[in-house]
C-alpha cells in the first residue's frame, strides 16, 4: 500500500468534524436508551396516560365527545383545558405559584405564601428520602427490603413513644426520639434479616407479613392506656412534648428540619456503599453471594446487618413523619411512606443521590395532587397512578425504548433484572 | 457402578441430629400445650361452653365444661408434642401436629366461650366464606408461579375485580355481568404483569408490588370521579344469589355450610378440585410444572416456556379477579377506596403456607378464614383477647412456615427467573 | 462468530466425531441443527431435504435428538415424567390426562430394546450421574430418532461408564441410527468414530479418519505442535504444611462425599489430586477452606488446627484458594479489576481497615498486579466482566498469589481459559511451589494434574485409592480413577438402579 502525503486540509476538516461529531455525538446519545432520556420519557409517558385518565372520567369533557365528529375542537378545547388546569395545579402546588409569587413581590402578600408549595414539596419529601434509602441499599446488598412500610410504622411508634413518655429538656429530647425511631426500625429489619440469615426464609415474604403484622399492632396499641389520648375515645394517642418535635418554619409552612436531616443521612449512606468497607462487602454480596463467600465474608451476618440499617433508615421515616409533621400517633400516620418508597428507590436506580431527588420529584407530586383535587376536583388518587407508572416505565426501559424508538445505549446497563424468586 | 475393592457409598448419610425437625415440632406443642393447660385453664370460666347447631342459643348444642376443656384439650395438645419430642415416630408427624393444633384452638375456643354459645353452622359458613377470596386468590398463585412466575400482584387483582364487579354489575343491572368483567379486571393486571415480567423481564417482585399500587391509584381514581358522585348510577351492584339443594342441605352442620349459598363457594372449592386434576394429570399440568421447575429442560423437548407462562398467568388473572367479585358481589354491595386492604397479601401467605398446591392453598385458606372469623366473633362477644393479634395471624403462621419451623417449604425452582434462552 | 461456514455430512448408520477444544464452536453447531439456535447463514439438508428448524419441537419432528452436556432433566419429576415431556401420551383427547399406563410401557419397551436399563418410577434427583445420562438417552430414542447428537457426554463418567456408553452408541449405529459425537477426548475419538471432523476456532480444520494418531488430530485441533509440557525443574520437599487425616465430609444433600482421607502437602512441591469430577474433590477442598463442614477427621496447617475455622481466619492465615468455578465463587462481575483483586484483603491494610478503604492503595495495587500478572484489560477500573475468561482467571491468580502463603489451593485453575493464559498460570503455579509454597492442585484434565504434580493422588468415590508418581502410565492411572486398584477382578457392569 503506498503512502501519500495529504496536503494541510484535511487536518481542518479533522476539526471541523471533531467538532460535530461532538454535538453530534451528544444528540446522539441523547435520543438512546440511557438512564437520563429513560428516565424523561418515562415521566412523560406517565402524565399522557395520567392526561387520558383525566378526560375519560369527567362527564362533562365525555360528553364533548359524544358530538366528535360534527365539533371536534369543543372536545379538544374541554380536553386541553382540563388536562392543562391540572398540571399546572401539580406545578403550581409543588414548585411556585406565580400569583402567590407576584403578591409577595408587590407586598400583598407574604414570603411564607410564596414559599408554600416548595415546603410542601419537602415536607412530604422527607420522610420518603428515608424510606427510599432504606429500600435502596438494601437493594443494593440484593435484598428486597419491601418491609419498609412496617419499619416505618414502628417507627413511628417508638419515636412517638419517646417524645410523649420520656420528658427530656428540649434538644435531648428530640435527639431521643430520633434515635427510638431508628432503633424500632432497627429491630423490624433485624427480624427479617435474621431469618434470612439464619434459615434462608426469603425476605420478600417475611417483610411483607410483618408490614401488616405492624399496622394492627398500631390499631391496637393507640388505644391502650398510656398511649392513648385521654381526653379522647377514638384511635388517637397522646401528642408528642413540643420538645421533641422537630423544629419547623413558621406557620403555614410546614417544612421542617427533617428534610436537612434527610440529605445529611444521603450523604451518610453514599459514604457508606462507596467508601466504607461494609459498603464493599454489601455491594460484593449484592452481585455475587457464592464469590464474597469464598474470599472469607460472611453473607449471613452481612444480611443481617444489612437489614437492621435498611430498617433503621425507614424508622427513621417514620420518626420523621411523626415528630416532623404528624406529631401523633393516628392509625394512617404512615400514610403509605413504605409503599412510595420503594417507587422512590427504584426511581432512583438505588443510588443515594438518586434516590433522595426521586423522594423529591415524589413530594413535588404529592404536593401538587392536593391543589389539583382542591381546585379542579381531581382526585389525588392520580398521583398514585402517576407514581406506579414512571416506575413501571423505569422498570421495563425495553418498553419506553420501543415505544419512542430510542438507539440502544452504549453501556446498557438499563434497570431490573435483578431476577430473583423466592 | 460397582466393584470388589469399594463398598457402595450412596447410602450412607448423614447421622440424625438430636434437635430435628420432628423434635423441635413436639417442643412447640408441648410449649404451647402448657400454655394452653395452665393459662387458658386458670383464665377459664367454669361455666358451660356451648358450640350450638344453629342460630339458637338454647338448641341443640354440644357443650363442655369451660375450664374443663380449656384444660383437657391442652393436656391432648402437651401429648402430642411429647409423642412428638420423643421421637418415636417417624412417618405420622406432620398428622400430630395438626391434631396439636387443632386441640390447642379447641382450648381456646373453650376458655373464650365459657358462658356463652358459639354458633357452630355460623362460624363454619362465615370461615368457609371469608376464605372463599383466599382460596381464588391463592389459587391464581398457585397457576403462576407452579409455571415459574411470581406473582405478588393478587392484591391488585382483587381490587380491579372488585372495582369491575361493581361498576358492570349496576351499569348492566347484572350480577352476572358484574362477575365477567370481574374476571376482565383480573386479567387487565395480569396481562401486564405478564408482559413486564415475561417479555420485558422487570422483576417479579418489583412489578408484582408497582402494580398493586397501580391497581390501588386507578381504582380509587375512577371511584372518586365516577362513584362517588353518583352512587345510584355506578355504585350499587346486585348482590349474588344464594342457591340451595334441597336434601343435602339438610344435613347438620355440613349441610347449610356448603349447600346453601353463593355460587362462587362453589366456583372455588370446584376449582381446587380442578386445579389439583390439571397439575397432576395431565399434559397441562406436567408442562407447567416443568416449566417451572427446568424450563430450559422443558424448552429443548419442545415445550413452549414462555407461552405456557403467559397462559398461566392470564388464567390466574380470571380466577383472581373473580376473588375480587366476592368484595362487591358478596360481602358487600358496593365498592370502596382499597376495600380489599390487604387479603390479597392473605392469598399470597394461604398460597406460600400452603406449599403452592392447590390442597394446600385450600387449608391454608379455610385456616386463615377462621382466624379471621373468630377475630369477628370474639370481638362482639366482647371477649379480652384483642381482635388484631388474631388478625396477625395469617401472617405470623406464614412467616413460621417460611422460616422452616415447620419443615422445608419449597418453591418452584425457576420460580420468579425469567426465562432467556442462551 | 461462534462458526464460520462449517460444512459437515453424516452418514447413516455412522458414528461421526466432532472434535476440538473447549469454545470451537461444536455445541453452538449442533445448538443450530436442534432448533436452539438460528444460522445467520448456510443450511441444513436432511435427507436431501432442506430444513429449517426454528425450535426444537421442529428438529425433533425432524428425527433429530440431543443429549445435552448439561442434563435437560427436572429433578423432582420421576424418570417416566422427564421421558415423556413434550411427546406425552394422553388420552381424553383435549383434556390431555396423561395416560400413565401406556408412557410407562413405552419407557419400559426401550430401555429393553436398546439395553438401557432405568427404573421409570425413580427420582431423577436420586439418580446417580451415569443412570441420568441412560434416561437422557432413552428420552431421545423414544421419539423416534435417526440422528442422536451427543454433548461431550463421557464428561462425568468414569472410564468404565465411558466404555459402556462407547459400546451403545456403537449397537445405536448398527441398528441405523447415525451418531454425531461432540467430544475434546482424543482416545474416545479413535475407539469410536467413523469419520471425525475437527473444528478449531469456528471453522473445520480438517475431516480424518479413526486411523489418524493421536499427534496429529491433536495439532489438528490446536493448530500447532502441542505442548503438554510444562517446564519445572525438580521439586525441593519441605515440611509437611497441610495434614488430613480421616477426614469426613458431605456433599448438600447430606450424602457422603469424602470418606475418611488422608493427605499431605509438603512445602515445595506440587500434590495433584486427579479424578473424575464430582468423586468428592470439591467437598474436599472446600472443606479445606472453611466453606463446608467438616463431619470428622482432623485438618491441620502447620499443626495448627483449622476445624471450624471461618474462610476468612483460614484465607488470612497465609491460604491461597482458585475455586472451581471462576464466574460463580472467583469473582463479582460487576467490580472492577482493582476491587476484584482486593476481594479478600479489603478491610486489611493498606486497603483499608475495618472501617473504611483505601481507594487509593486498591488503585497503585491494582495497576502493579494487572502489569506483573499480564492481565489484559483496558483499565484496572473496568469491570471484570469486560475480561475474557482467561483474563479473569489471571486476576483471581494474582489476587491469591500477591500475598504471603503457606499453602495454595487451585482448583480446575485452567478450565476455560484459552491456551496462552493457561502457559502463564500454570508457570505461576510452579513459581509458587518453587517460593517454597506447598501446592494443591485438583484437576479433572489428566494431562494438566500430571503435567503440574509431583506426587499424585487419585481421588474415587470419597477416597485416596492411591498416591502414584505422574510418570506412571496414563492406563494405570485410569484403572484407579475408575477404582480399581489393581488387585482385583475386572469390575461388573452396573446395574440399572443405586
Amino acid at each position: 500500500m503506498t503512502t501519500d502525503v495529504e496536503a494541510p486540509p484535511p487536518a481542518k476538516k479533522e476539526e471541523d468534524e471533531r467538532r460535530d461529531s461532538f454535538v453530534g455525538l451528544f444528540l446522539h446519545n441523547l435520543w438512546s436508551a440511557n438512564t437520563v432520556t429513560v428516565t424523561v420519557l418515562s415521566i412523560l409517558l406517565a402524565l399522557i396516560i395520567g392526561a387520558v385518565l383525566i378526560v375519560v372520567s369527567d362527564p362533562d369533557v365525555l360528553s364533548t365527545f359524544s358530538y366528535f365528529t360534527a365539533r371536534p375542537s369543543d372536545a379538544l378545547t374541554a380536553s386541553w383545558d382540563l388536562i392543562s388546569a391540572a398540571y399546572a395545579d401539580l406545578f403550581r402546588g409543588a414548585i411556585f405559584d406565580p400569583s402567590a409569587f407576584q403578591a409577595w413581590i408587590n407586598g400583598t402578600g407574604t414570603w411564607r405564601a410564596a414559599f408554600t408549595p416548595i415546603s410542601e414539596t419537602l415536607t412530604y419529601a422527607a420522610p420518603l428520602v428515608f424510606t427510599g434509602l432504606s429500600v435502596a441499599i438494601a437493594f443494593r446488598g440484593g435484598l428486597f427490603n419491601i418491609g419498609g412500610q412496617g419499619q416505618a410504622v414502628i417507627g413511628c411508634i417508638t419515636s412517638a413513644v419517646a417524645g410523649f413518655a420520656f420528658g427530656l429538656p428540649a434538644g435531648l429530647n428530640l435527639l431521643v426520639a430520633l434515635l427510638c425511631g431508628a432503633l424500632g426500625g432497627a429491630l423490624w429489619g433485624f427480624l427479617p434479616g435474621l431469618l434470612k440469615a439464619r434459615t434462608g426464609a426469603h425476605e420478600v415474604i417475611t417483610t411483607i407479613m410483618l408490614n401488616y403484622t405492624a399496622t394492627l399492632f398500631l390499631s391496637w396499641l393507640i388505644l391502650q392506656d398510656g398511649v392513648q389520648d385521654p381526653n379522647r375515645s377514638d384511635a388517637i394517642s397522646r401528642t408528642i412534648d413540643a420538645s421533641a418535635q422537630l423544629p419547623a418554619l413558621p406557620a403555614p409552612l410546614r417544612v421542617h428540619l427533617g428534610i436537612v436531616f434527610a440529605v445529611l443521612v444521603t450523604a451518610g449512606v453514599a459514604w457508606l456503599i462507596n467508601r466504607s468497607s461494609f459498603g464493599f462487602e454489601l455491594r460484593a454480596v449484592g452481585v455475587n453471594p457464592p464469590a464474597a463467600k469464598t474470599a472469607g465474608m460472611s453473607v449471613a451476618k452481612t444480611y443481617t446487618l444489612l437489614m437492621v440499617i435498611a430498617g433503621a433508615l425507614a424508622g427513621l421515616g417514620g420518626a420523621t413523619q411523626v415528630l416532623g409533621t404528624a406529631d401523633k400517633l393516628t392509625t394512617q400516620v404512615a400514610g403509605n411512606i413504605g409503599f412510595d418508597g420503594l417507587l422512590v428507590a427504584l426511581l432512583g436506580r438505588n443510588r443515594p443521590w438518586g434516590t433522595l431527588f426521586a423522594a423529591i420529584l415524589y413530594g413535588a407530586l404529592r404536593a401538587g395532587g392536593n391543589l389539583m383535587q382542591a381546585d379542579v376536583g381531581i382526585s389525588l388518587e392520580l398521583v398514585t397512578v402517576l407514581q406506579a407508572l414512571i416506575v413501571i416505565f423505569i422498570a421495563a426501559p425495553a418498553l419506553v425504548k420501543a415505544i419512542f424508538q430510542l438507539r440502544a445505549a452504549r453501556a446498557a446497563r438499563l434497570g431490573a433484572s435483578m431476577a430473583k424468586g423466592w | 457402578m460397582s466393584t470388589a475393592t469399594v463398598e457402595d457409598l450412596t447410602e450412607v448419610s448423614a447421622p440424625d441430629r438430636f434437635w430435628n425437625r420432628g423434635r423441635r415440632l413436639g417442643a412447640g406443642l408441648v410449649i404451647i400445650g402448657l400454655i394452653a393447660t395452665l393459662v387458658f385453664g386458670s383464665l377459664a370460666d367454669a361455666k358451660t361452653a356451648r358450640f350450638t347447631l344453629s342460630e339458637d342459643a338454647e338448641g341443640a348444642a354440644l357443650s363442655i365444661g369451660g375450664q374443663f376443656g380449656a384444660i383437657l384439650f391442652g393436656v391432648v395438645t402437651v401429648l402430642a408434642g411429647g409423642v412428638l419430642l420423643a421421637g418415636i415416630v417417624r412417618r405420622r408427624q406432620t398428622a400430630l401436629l395438626a391434631l396439636g393444633i387443632v386441640t390447642f384452638v379447641f382450648s381456646f375456643l373453650c376458655w373464650q366461650v365459657a358462658g356463652k354459645f358459639l354458633p357452630l353452622v355460623d362460624t363454619a359458613g362465615g370461615s368457609l366464606e371469608l376464605a372463599l377470596p383466599l382460596i381464588l386468590g391463592a389459587l391464581a398463585g398457585v397457576l403462576g408461579e407452579r409455571s415459574g412466575v411470581v406473582n405478588v400482584a393478587i392484591e391488585g387483582q382483587f381490587l380491579m375485580g372488585a372495582f369491575g364487579a361493581a361498576l358492570v354489575g349496576t351499569m348492566a343491572t347484572s350480577v352476572w355481568a358484574g362477575l365477567v368483567s370481574a374476571m376482565v379486571g383480573g386479567v387487565l393486571i395480569a396481562a401486564m404483569l405478564a408482559v413486564l415480567a415475561i417479555r420485558f423481564l422487570v422483576d417479579q417482585v418489583v412489578v408484582g408490588i408497582v402494580l398493586n399500587l397501580f391497581a390501588l391509584g386507578v381504582t380509587g381514581f375512577l371511584y372518586e370521579r365516577l362513584m362517588q358522585p353518583d352512587a345510584l348510577k355506578f355504585n350499587q351492584p346486585p348482590h349474588l344469589p344464594r342457591w340451595r339443594i334441597p336434601g343435602l342441605a339438610d344435613i347438620p352442620v355440613v349441610g347449610p355450610v356448603l349447600f346453601d349459598t353463593n355460587m362462587l363457594v362453589w366456583l372455588a372449592l370446584i376449582l381446587v378440585f380442578v386445579v389439583h386434576f390439571g397439575l397432576t394429570r395431565t399434559r397441562w399440568g406436567l408442562r407447567t410444572r416443568a416449566v417451572g421447575e427446568h424450563p430450559t429442560a422443558a424448552d429443548t423437548v419442545g415445550v413452549r416456556v414462555r407461552g405456557l407462562r403467559y397462559l398461566n398467568v392470564l388464567l390466574g388473572g380470571v380466577i383472581a379477579g373473580a376473588g375480587g367479585a366476592y368484595f362487591t358481589l358478596v360481602s358487600t354491595n358496593s365498592f370502596n377506596k382499597n376495600m380489599t386492604a390487604g387479603a390479597g397479601f392473605i392469598a399470597l401467605a394461604a398460597l406460600i403456607f400452603g406449599r403452592w398446591t392447590p390442597f394446600g392453598a385450600l387449608g391454608a385458606a379455610l385456616f386463615f378464614g377462621f382466624a379471621q372469623k373468630l377475630a369477628n366473633y370474639l370481638s362482639a362477644v366482647g371477649s379480652p383477647v384483642p381482635n388484631q393479634f388474631l388478625n396477625m395471624l395469617p401472617y405470623l403462621a406464614t412467616i413460621i412456615a417460611v422460616a422452616g419451623l415447620v419443615g422445608r417449604v419449597r418453591a418452584p425452582a425457576a420460580d420468579g427467573v425469567p426465562y432467556v434462552k442462551s | 462468530m461462534a462458526n464460520d461456514h462449517i460444512d459437515i455430512t453424516v452418514e447413516p448408520g455412522e458414528v461421526h466425531a466432532l472434535l476440538g477444544e473447549n469454545g470451537a464452536g461444536k455445541s453452538t453447531l449442533m445448538n443450530q441443527l436442534y432448533g436452539l439456535l438460528q444460522p445467520d447463514e448456510g443450511e441444513i439438508v436432511l435427507d436431501g431435504v432442506a430444513k429449517t428448524f426454528r425450535s426444537p419441537r421442529d428438529a425433533i419432528a425432524a428425527g433429530i435428538g440431543m443429549v445435552h452436556q448439561h442434563f435437560m432433566l427436572v429433578p423432582v419429576f420421576s424418570v417416566a415424567e422427564n421421558i415423556t415431556l413434550g411427546a406425552e401420551e394422553v388420552r381424553g383427547g383435549p383434556l390431555g390426562i396423561l395416560d400413565r399406563r401406556r408412557i410407562r410401557r413405552d419407557v419400559v419397551e426401550t430401555s429393553k430394546k436398546y439395553g438401557l436399563p432405568v427404573d421409570p418410577d425413580a427420582l431423577v434427583e436420586d439418580l446417580p450421574v451415569g443412570a441420568q445420562q441412560r434416561v437422557e438417552i432413552v428420552k431421545a430414542l423414544t421419539r423416534d430418532v435417526d440422528l442422536l447428537i451427543l454433548d461431550e457426554p463421557t464428561a462425568v463418567l468414569t472410564p468404565q461408564e465411558t466404555d459402556e456408553l462407547l459400546a451403545v452408541m456403537r449397537s445405536l449405529a448398527e441398528s441405523g441410527k447415525s451418531i454425531v459425537f461432540i467430544t475434546h477426548k482424543l482416545k474416545e475419538v479413535k475407539a469410536i468414530a467413523d469419520r471425525i471432523t475437527v473444528i478449531r476456532r469456528g471453522r473445520t480444520v480438517g475431516t480424518a479418519a479413526p486411523d489418524t494418531s493421536e499427534d496429529e488430530l491433536a495439532a489438528l485441533m490446536v493448530g500447532r505442535d502441542v505442548s503438554l509440557e510444562v517446564s519445572k525443574g525438580p521439586a525441593e520437599p519441605g515440611r509437611e504444611v497441610l495434614k488430613i487425616r480421616g477426614l469426613v465430609v458431605d456433599d448438600d444433600r447430606g450424602v457422603r462425599a469424602v470418606d475418611g482421607v488422608d493427605l499431605v502437602v509438603r512445602a515445595g512441591e506440587v500434590l495433584g489430586i486427579a479424578g473424575v469430577q464430582g468423586n468428592g474433590q470439591t467437598e474436599l477442598v472446600e472443606a479445606v477452606v472453611g466453606l463446608r463442614a467438616i463431619r470428622a477427621g482432623t485438618l491441620e496447617i502447620d499443626d495448627q488446627d483449622l476445624r471450624g475455622q471461618g474462610t476468612k481466619r483460614i484465607l488470612r492465615s497465609g491460604v491461597g484458594y482458585i475455586p472451581e468455578d471462576r464466574s460463580v465463587d472467583g469473582v463479582v462481575r460487576d467490580f472492577s479489576v482493582a476491587e476484584n483483586l482486593v476481594l479478600d484483603m479489603y478491610d486489611r491494610p493498606p486497603f483499608g481497615n475495618s472501617f473504611k478503604l483505601n481507594p487509593k492503595a486498591i488503585a497503585d495495587s491494582a495497576r502493579d498486579r494487572v502489569s506483573q500478572f499480564d492481565i489484559r484489560t483496558s483499565s484496572p477500573e473496568s469491570a471484570v466482566s469486560t475480561l475474557s475468561g482467561g483474563n479473569q482467571q489471571k486476576v483471581v491468580v494474582a489476587r491469591e498469589m500477591s500475598r504471603p502463603l503457606r499453602l495454595m489451593i487451585a482448583s480446575q485453575p485452567t478450565r476455560g481459559v484459552d491456551v496462552g493464559s493457561i502457559e502463564f498460570i500454570h508457570n505461576q503455579i510452579i513459581h509458587e511451589r518453587d517460593n517454597g509454597t506447598a501446592v494443591l492442585v485438583v484437576s479433572s484434565e489428566l494431562d494438566e494434574v500430571v503435567a503440574l504434580a509431583d506426587r499424585l493422588a487419585v481421588m474415587y468415590r470419597g477416597r485416596i485409592l492411591a498416591t502414584v508418581s505422574p510418570d506412571l502410565p496414563r492406563e494405570e492411572i485410569g484403572l484407579l480413577m475408575a477404582g480399581v486398584t489393581g488387585t482385583e477382578e475386572p469390575p461388573a457392569t452396573e446395574e440399572g438402579t443405586t
